[in-house]
């Protein structure tokens, strides 16, 4: 059974339809990745997994539970773990705050956290709107794992980061689906870095799913056809 | 030691120190003012908690302050006339004791707090600050039709209420009473604030949406918020009306909520310590500029005018910097 199955999710921002027909599964312990042009639907599909935004057709199941009515921070309870687009950390609160803030029950804790990202234990004291891009970045993900997640969810995990941090960001994206088995959908353009960590894709056009599959099959032709600027 | 922790110090230094100075030169007003600066301040405490970490701007924080006061009032009144509160189907009777008299007026705001934030918390902005005025409002009009307590005279308590041990009259007794109450107050606030329980209010007060994403409820949090704060200020009022020995629906009033939210805004909204600078700030206002003048209301307002619009920290953001100073 999938940990998580989107099929034939509708979903609109009031009148407007921002999603038409969308199919995704994920596996215990898979990293997804989602693909798309800028407007497919990508972080739109993210707010529907998170619960932000409600389908209107179609199901969505976690873990064996009908999403319908599931209001979002019940899916952070059920275990979905959410890096939003922009990171988003709270602000006005320091680093340690943000993660303890965010704890529930469960392996990662603050030392687990600070294992995965030395930085954030340097900056412990520091509050959010005083980091850098790449810091916070570490610190939203931090924060998503401190839920103690089944689902890692990454929107834009790596967007308008350093090369150098991205690669930190990278490594501790292997490091966790290597050492926890974590499932992962990862939002991302760069198709070598995703190459290294995904298992599956799944690319969006205009709100549909036009290819599901291994992402060792994608192709050249398939890149050109549906990522291509 | 950093320069708000430094002031916080200074600032409980000069609450023990001056009264026991008016004291030691046998100057019983002196105490009472500072006696009053410490109740407002327990008041100003509570609306903070709500206003400074979850972003809650009410303004019917009167209710609680009545409340507790007229939970000492109306305990105090049946102890005096020798009349039970209630005869069936149990019989209560009035008291005395400080302590059944504080704990009766937290449950009591603690409870109606619950229930008025269960309403008014599911509106946002104006709507908010209005329904929580009306509920303040509804308790003030109740109070001056409530003839059995004094209706619009209110009720008068001929002897303080007593404490194990204490000596309540004397006016330095019951200011160590209400100073320790401070500390109290002070340190719980300061715990929930840096509990997750905090962190995630002040959170919610940033972004709703992100904290539901980790799996928090804002209304929630918002809702046992507003019942600490209510709780707080209701024990503010017990204290208060100890002071004056009477309550009367004025503590219900539009103007004791603003009065309330000006000790936080003196001070420094979201600072632990700033209703404490603020509502001693005022007391010290009233008694300068009243001295001066019958209208000193007009110089407060001034006075407040340049405190929003030049120094939003309040006193503490000018001192200690603008870092956690809510905006």
């Amino acid at each position: 059974m999938s940990l998580l199955k989107l099929s034939h999710v509708s979903a609109f921002y009031g009148a407007s339809q921002a999603l038409f027909d969308v199919h995704l599964s994920i596996e215990k312990g898979q990293v997804v990745a989602l693909m798309g042009r800028n407007g497919m639907g990508k972080s739109t599909t993210v707010k529907v997994i998170s619960r932000l935004l409600r389908h209107r057709g179609g199901t969505v199941m976690f873990d064996g539970q009908d999403m319908a009515r599931v209001p979002s921070y019940r899916a952070a309870r059920a275990g979905i773990g959410l890096v939003p687009e922009g990171r988003r950390c709270f602000s006005n609160l320091t680093v340690h705050e943000n993660l303890i803030a965010a704890a529930r029950p469960g392996a990662w804790d603050f030392k687990a956290v600070a294992g995965l990202f030395p930085r954030l234990e340097e900056r412990r004291d520091q509050v959010a709107a005083s980091l850098s891009g790449g810091e916070q970045q570490m610190l939203a993900i931090g924060r998503a794992l401190m839920t103690n997640p089944q689902l890692l969810v990454l929107d834009e995990a790596t967007e308008g980061l350093a090369p150098v941090v991205r690669q930190e960001i990278w490594a501790a994206i292997a490091r966790l689906k290597a050492e926890t088995g974590m499932a992962i959908l990862v939002i991302d353009k760069s198709i070598r870095e995703l190459s290294r960590v995904a298992d599956h894709a799944v690319i969006l056009e205009k709100g549909v799913s036009v290819w599901e599959g291994a992402f060792s099959a994608l192709s050249p032709e398939i890149t050109d056809r549906y990522l291509g600027v | 030691m950093r320069r708000e922790t430094m002031l916080n110090a200074t600032l409980m230094l000069i609450l023990l120190g001056f009264p026991l100075w008016a004291w030691s030169v046998d100057e019983p007003f002196l105490i009472t003012l500072s006696t009053r600066a410490v109740i407002f301040a327990i008041a100003g405490v509570g609306l903070n908690f709500a206003l400074g970490i979850g972003g809650l701007v009410s303004l019917g924080h009167a209710a609680f302050f009545g409340i507790g006061g007229y939970a000492m009032g109306i305990l105090a009144y049946h102890a005096q006339t020798y009349t039970a509160l209630a005869e069936w189907p149990v019989l209560i009777e009035g008291t005395k004791s400080m302590p059944v008299i504080w704990i009766v007026a937290i449950v009591a705001s603690a409870l109606v707090a619950l229930g008025m934030g269960a309403l008014s918390l599911r509106t946002t902005g104006v709507y908010f600050i209005m329904i929580t005025l009306a509920f303040a409002q509804m308790f003030f009009y109740f109070t001056i039709s409530w003839p059995t307590y004094g209706g619009e005279d209110g009720l008068s308590i001929y002897v303080r209420n007593g404490f194990p041990g204490l000596n309540t009259m004397d006016p330095i007794q019951f200011y160590a009473i209400c100073y320790a109450w401070l500390v109290v107050v002070l340190f719980l606030v300061h715990r929930a604030a840096k509990a997750p329980f905090g962190l995630m209010l002040s959170a919610a007060r940033q972004n709703g949406a992100r904290v539901q994403a980790v799996g928090q409820v804002p209304y929630r949090l918002y809702l046992v918020a507003f019942t600490i704060s209510g709780a707080i200020t209701g024990l503010a009022g017990a204290l208060f009306a100890d002071l004056n020995r009477f309550v009367s629906p004025t503590m219900f009033s539009w103007q004791t909520s603003g009065e309330i939210m000006v000790f936080v805004i003196l001070g420094g909204v979201g600072r632990i310590f700033g209703p404490v600078a603020g509502a001693a700030l005022f007391i010290l206002l009233e008694h300068v500029l009243g001295g001066l003048s019958e209208y000193w209301h007009v110089y407060l307002g001034a006075i407040l005018l340049g405190v929003v619009l030049f120094a939003r920290g309040g006193l503490f953001g000018l001192i200690a910097g603008r870092e956690v100073a809510h905006d």
